[in-house]
């Protein structure tokens, strides 16, 4: 089985459209949106939802006020300053329970926290696995690991070699869980200053994990001369650009209209999409080389 | 006054948006904290004055005094310190520094020591005062970095602060405290869609907001609908013109590409002003 991740480092490079657009080419693939915080890939995909289970990413502190004497331990213990007034801001609280350990009248509890859902759904393109965080909540990391383990059993149950993932923006905890362990990432980026100092970073990430990258410059009309930046940046290290893809109004339109490019348009994106899934195809039967 | 900029989605233009109102206005602090992706530098192009890194104070065993009890390995809520037989296996990169295992630790085999997480620069761009955290690559943890940043504030300036997209934990920590949240969003779906969920975690964190619809030409009108239904007010318009976004990707601000968006910037931001008025007064 190979698992794919779309990723870029900077956020609204197009991960998301990409990703749709290889929901619709791939063939006996589950899907899996690794982006729980600010997901969209379901906007595309119309995930008809068929299990929906909660997540309960830590425990979180309960205050029992008749206990409390306001001795005021647990608000000096607490490093990420979550009690104020003898009152837990559980905004800021982490979750590690110093303050259930050092409250002398055992005033504190943990309680299992709920902090969002996860779905498997159908869709027109199989099965896909997705979740939706809390808002404000922690754990993003744990819920995306938990969103690729389900689509893992899905494609064990159903026996489908093949596991594509909509990675979040960013290089933090989200990012790590849904690109560890994967076969190829893909790096989603622009030629802009921007876009090629959020790439050189995620690009390391994926480098620090030893998963094997691709590159795709959307855009990359925008500003030519950063777009052999990047394909000079790329050269150096052995990376493999796969794709580069023109500014087009069309994209957008076909996210309006609900469709995933490919579906939507037959021009000269759809085009340059089919080539790159083609070769990022053959690349996943044959590894990838970092 | 601190104002920070945000959004659900990516890429809508949050440091566009942070940066050149910073370009617009006087006495001004700007503070990035998207430490995972900083940008803000690329186009305010400080001069850096002062490097300082931040570490998180995480545990070191001492053996000698340790029985291997599995006291600090029950304690700890993230996994991250566990024990086999007679031997403390410790995972940095779960590890919250909250210092529950060296506050357990009967024995007190377990002393704090600093683990680098990322940096922190200041300087100056212009009249701007500027800073910014740079998150370690391969680092997953991006809040303890941003909470070390906000200590830099001055609260004597007009602070802009930038986050990173989303609504999870760094967005919050990043926002949080702040008197103003400016949510920057594009009319498509996907912008909408996380416009929702940004909005609903301001909402939460009881900070006045409103928003700035970017590329305001493109996709459907449902953004719009949306504000007008629940009541949030709509202050600046920026469409979607390819000689901004040509002047963008050369790290070139909008203010300078196009002078008259100066004035808009101002008045984008005596709009937040008047609304905060009315909202104490």
């Amino acid at each position: 089985m190979k698992e794919l991740t779309v990723i870029s480092g900077k956020g609204g490079t197009g991960k998301t459209t990409i990703t749709a657009a290889f929901a619709a080419l791939a063939q006996g693939q589950v899907m899996a949106d690794g982006d729980v915080d600010a997901a969209d890939l379901h906007l595309i995909l119309t995930p008809r939802i068929k299990k929906e289970e909660e997540f309960f990413g830590g425990r979180a502190p309960l205050m029992d006020k008749d206990k409390c004497d306001e001795c005021g331990i647990c608000m000096e213990l607490c490093r990420f300053e979550a009690i104020r007034d003898f009152i837990i801001d559980p905004i800021s609280c982490e979750g590690c329970g110093l303050c259930m350990h050092a409250c002398p009248n055992d005033a504190i509890t943990m309680e299992e926290k709920f902090s969002g859902h996860w779905f498997i759904s159908d869709t027109r393109f199989g099965p896909m696995v997705h979740g939706k965080l809390g808002i404000a909540e922690e754990n993003s990391g744990k819920l995306v690991s938990l969103v690729r383990q389900q689509a893992r059993l899905i494609a064990e149950e159903e026996n489908k070699d093949l596991i594509i993932i909509d990675g979040p923006p960013g290089i933090g905890c989200p990012v790590i869980a849904a690109m560890t362990g994967v076969d190829l990432v893909l790096a989603v980026t622009e030629p802009t200053l921007s876009g090629i100092h959020d790439l050189e970073r995620v690009l390391g990430v994926a480098g620090h994990f030893s998963v094997p990258a691709t590159v795709c410059v959307n855009k990359f009309d925008i500003n030519t001369e950063n777009t052999e930046k990047i394909k000079e940046y790329c050269r150096e290290r052995n990376i493999e650009v796969v794709g580069e893809i023109p500014y087009d109004p069309i994209v957008t339109k076909a996210m309006v209209a609900g469709q995933s490019i490919t579906e939507y348009d037959s021009g000269v994106v759809t085009d340059i999409i089919k080539k790159m899934w083609a070769r990022i195809e053959t690349g996943l039967g044959n590894g990838f080389e970092r | 006054m601190i104002i920070s900029i945000s959004s659900g989605k990516g890429g809508t233009g949050k440091t566009t948006i942070g940066t050149n109102l910073a370009l617009s206005l006087e006495g001004v602090q700007y503070v990035d904290c998207d430490v995972e992706e900083p940008n803000g530098h690329i186009f305010l192009k400080p001069q850096i004055e002062e490097r300082i890194s931040v570490g998180i104070p995480v545990p070191q065993v001492d053996k000698s005094k340790c029985t291997y009890c599995g006291e600090c390995a029950k304690v700890c809520e993230f996994n991250a310190i566990v024990v086999v037989k007679e031997q403390v296996l410790f995972f940095p990169e779960l590890c919250h520094a909250c210092g529950g295992c060296s506050y357990i630790c009967p024995e007190d085999a377990i002393e704090e020591v600093e683990r680098e997480i990322g940096v922190i620069e200041r300087g100056k761009a212009g009249g701007i005062e500027f800073v910014h955290g740079i998150l370690n690559v391969g680092e997953p943890m991006a809040p303890p970095l941003i909470r070390t940043e906000k200590k830099f504030i001055d609260n004597g300036k007009t602070v802009i602060i930038d986050s990173s997209p989303g609504t999870s934990c760094p967005v919050v920590e990043a926002v949080k405290g702040s008197d103003f949240c400016l949510l920057v969003t594009e009319p498509t779906p996907f912008g909408l869609n996380d416009l929702r969920l940004a909005v609903e975690m301001v909402r939460k964190l009881n900070i006045p907001l409103g928003v700035l619809v970017n590329c305001c030409d493109i996709g459907d009108k449902e953004v719009w609908q949306y504000c007008e239904y629940e009541s949030i007010p709509v202050l600046m318009e920026i469409p979607h013109d390819r000689g901004i976004a040509e002047a963008y990707s050369k790290g070139i601000p909008l203010v300078e590409e196009i002078p008259e968006y100066r004035s808009r910037f101002q008045d984008l931001y005596n709009q937040i002003e008047k609304r905060l008025q009315e909202e104490s007064g």
